[in-house]
């Protein structure tokens, strides 16, 4: 690469990166912020003389009693969420790509007209059901549709990768005396780790995030995610939201999906099924 | 240690598309089997068929006496060493190894003792700990080898193992897998379709065409007595030349001139209009080079091209064939997987020979070995059958002639929608 072009690339990439993280700058400034200092206006990017907060939005967040509640609700239900999709979606996916059956298209078709409904138009329906079936404001109650949001992506990415696999790992295992389960076990989902953790991102990323349903079936704290209850975090005064304190939210509610990340990402090893077929 | 035993055995899949027709072999005990023929020709099918990866649509499997075409292939008690050599890559070659044993139950002990026996026997020793994604093609290899020999399975099954090799350690691990079969004295069953490879491994030697069974013998006596043109273009390298012929008393006249064979062989092609004569490369000479007590005739041909490798040369000389001649030798180029081009004589030459490029040259040819082959059926005429092992298609005339049938329904299956071909 000439130097000309390594100059390209690195201007290209410092401008995406601005682009991207601006925002996500932003809001860590505002959560340094005094809740006055943004009031009165406070145009800087660095809190002026007197304007800032140190940590306190953040302590005030932390001891904040619905605010816990809320993340520990998001964490539970996107967790449960994402380990049941995953698993379901695994076994379906390894159906998918390896048997022939009978509807294999019709899985295949459904599971993509799920994914391209819009959720707003479930909610309605959703929200009268799970009130007669006394599930609403539960966990179960936002379980249940994140699964079934997530699944049709996590089986798609799942069976483009076992599809990847080579027929002849599983048949060199029941020819080395596996059973099919076993050499599904053994063989096959180690192979596909990189493409269980991916969906399994994918997934979680869906349920942390979610708006609608979060707030539209639950009505109090038993069950409500984040992002509804940032929404909910008005403070005292009704007419003034404090823009600091959620700002601080936001930010806090960010760190369970960064270290989820990082913790996932070190399975996605590429190339892992390098060297088990020739080349 | 068994034999394995497959009697009509018949594969049709889904479409309707036979791709193993009515094949009886009997592989016995220790014996080295070779599989080989053109890409799809089911050799591979049939292999998939004695491991249990795929279903037999008809006929019978027998591995000792246990009929076995109902078993899984876990039942079934027998290694394979797959074409692309199906290694686990998340395992290091030491538990790669182990695997069959663990599945097994083995004791760890056990397990230990067998995979350095394995290691050793495949010089795998100082790669134990690494993942087959760092090995070259030729340890993956050896790797998949010691994941079949470390159990004690009934047989042997290799498909097409060395086809991703290249030309030099081909022709190395080709010796070492011999050897080693010599040593644990299994059966072995070997696809392949590289004639060398059937011709060197191999105590006998099943070459197939289509999903039929052409000819089941050992190499020397597929060489020296194909049963018909397929056959005896497929086997020997540089391939056997196929000239148009007539016999006449006994004399056969050939494009470059009249050429005396012995009269057994005469006897058996007289009155029959045109035929194919197929004479080996190496049963032609430079006349001046030629011992003259030897029996043979010469003729005189302008010699096109010379190859001079050394030891031998190979000279070619173009010659033009009837029409109907030239249509039945395009089609077993097609056959071969070859491409028809000119009609031409190959001829090896001693390395001695002065014969070069544009010379008008006296060549002379052993008659005795020419084999004379029938233009439509492509039956060889002068086959010496107590010396060709078994040929289907004379044995029992109407099935061969019936699996020939339900090979052309099938090559119109596939005509007819060609997604199917892959």
């Amino acid at each position: 690469m000439s130097t000309k072009n390594r100059i390209g690339v690195v201007i290209g990439a410092v401008l995406i990166l601005v682009w991207c993280l601006l925002p996500v700058a932003w809001i860590i400034s505002l959560s340094f912020k005094s809740q006055e200092a943004i009031t009165t206006g406070s145009p800087g990017f660095l809190p002026r003389d007197g304007g800032g907060a140190g940590w306190q939005n953040y302590s005030d967040v932390i001891a904040d009693d619905q605010f816990r509640r809320a993340i520990f609700n998001s964490i539970g239900i996107s967790l449960i969420a994402t380990l049941l999709s995953v698993i379901i979606a695994t076994l379906a996916a390894y159906a998918i790509a390896r048997l022939e059956f009978k509807g294999k298209k019709f899985v295949l078709t459904t599971a993509l007209i799920i994914a391209m409904f819009p959720v707003v138009a479930l909610v309605g329906p959703l929200f009268d059901m799970w009130r007669t079936f006394g599930i609403y404001d539960t966990w179960l109650g936002l379980i249940i549709p994140y699964m079934s949001f997530t699944l049709p992506l996590a089986i798609w990415t799942l069976s483009a990768f076992f599809r990847e696999i080579p027929w002849e790992m599983e048949q060199a295992a029941q020819v080395d005396g596996a059973t099919s389960w076993q050499a599904f076990r053994k063989v096959i989902v180690p192979l596909a780790a990189p493409g269980v953790f991916t969906a399994a991102i994918l997934t979680f990323f869906f349920a942390w995030n979610d708006f609608v349903f979060g707030i539209s079936l639950t009505s109090t704290e038993a069950a409500r995610p984040i992002p509804a209850a940032l929404s909910f975090f008005v403070g005292n005064d009704p007419f003034n939201r404090p823009a600091s304190l959620l700002a601080a939210g936001a930010v806090v509610s960010t760190i369970p999906i960064i270290v989820i990340v990082l913790l996932f990402q070190r399975k996605i090893v590429a190339g892992l099924t390098s060297g088990a077929v020739k080349g | 240690m068994a034999a394995i035993t497959m009697k009509n055995i018949v594969k049709r899949y889904g479409d309707g598309f036979p791709a193993v027709n009515d094949v009886s072999i009997d592989v016995q005990d220790g014996e080295f089997m070779i599989l080989v023929g053109p890409s799809g020709c089911g050799k591979s099918t049939l292999l998939r068929m004695i491991v249990g990866l795929e279903d037999i649509t008809d006929g019978d499997m027998l591995i000792g006496d246990k009929r076995v075409n109902d078993l899984a292939p876990r039942e079934r008690n027998l290694a394979m060493v797959f074409q692309n050599y199906a290694l686990y890559p998340h395992l290091t070659v030491y538990e790669n190894i182990a695997f069959p044993l663990r599945l097994a139950g083995a004791k760890d002990e056990e397990v230990d003792q067998k995979v350095r026996e394995a290691s050793k026997t495949l010089e795998l020793d100082e790669h134990l700990e690494r993942k087959p994604g760092n090995l070259s093609g030729g340890q993956r290899q050896r790797v998949a080898m010691g994941r079949a020999i470390v159990r004690d399975a009934d047989a042997f099954l290799f498909d097409e193992p060395l086809s991703n090799l290249d030309a030099k350690l081909r022709g190395q691990m080709r010796t070492e897998i011999s050897r080693l079969q010599k040593r644990l004295g299994i059966t072995t069953v070997y696809v392949t379709h590289d004639q060398t490879e059937a011709m060197t491994l191999g105590d006998r030697v099943a070459v197939m065409k289509r999903g039929i069974l052409q000819q089941l013998a050992s190499p020397r006596e597929l060489y020296e007595n194909p049963g018909n043109l397929f056959v005896a273009g497929f086997i020997g390298s540089p391939p056997m030349n196929f000239l148009p012929a007539e016999v006449d008393g006994t004399t056969v006249k050939l494009p470059f001139g009249e050429v005396q064979i012995p009269e057994e062989k005469a006897a058996r092609a007289r009155g029959k209009g045109l035929l194919i004569a197929g004479i080996r490369p190496e049963h032609f000479e430079d006349a001046s080079v030629v011992d003259p007590s030897k029996q043979g005739s010469t003729f005189r041909a302008k010699v096109d091209v010379v190859e001079w490798l050394g030891n031998e040369a190979y000279a070619y000389i173009p010659f033009e064939a009837p029409p109907e001649v030239q249509k039945q030798l395009a089609q077993l180029e097609k056959d071969l997987d070859g491409e028809s081009l000119r009609t031409q004589l190959v001829i090896s030459l001693d390395g001695a020979s002065r014969i070069s490029e544009g010379d008008d040259a006296e060549i002379w040819v052993d008659t005795s070995k020419m084999h004379l082959f029938d233009p439509s059926t492509g039956e060889n005429l002068t086959v010496d059958e107590s010396r060709a092992g078994r040929i289907p298609e004379r044995e029992n005339p109407e099935a061969a002639a019936q699996a020939e049938r339900m090979a052309d329904e099938g090559d119109e299956i596939h005509s007819a929608d060609p997604a199917a071909q892959e």
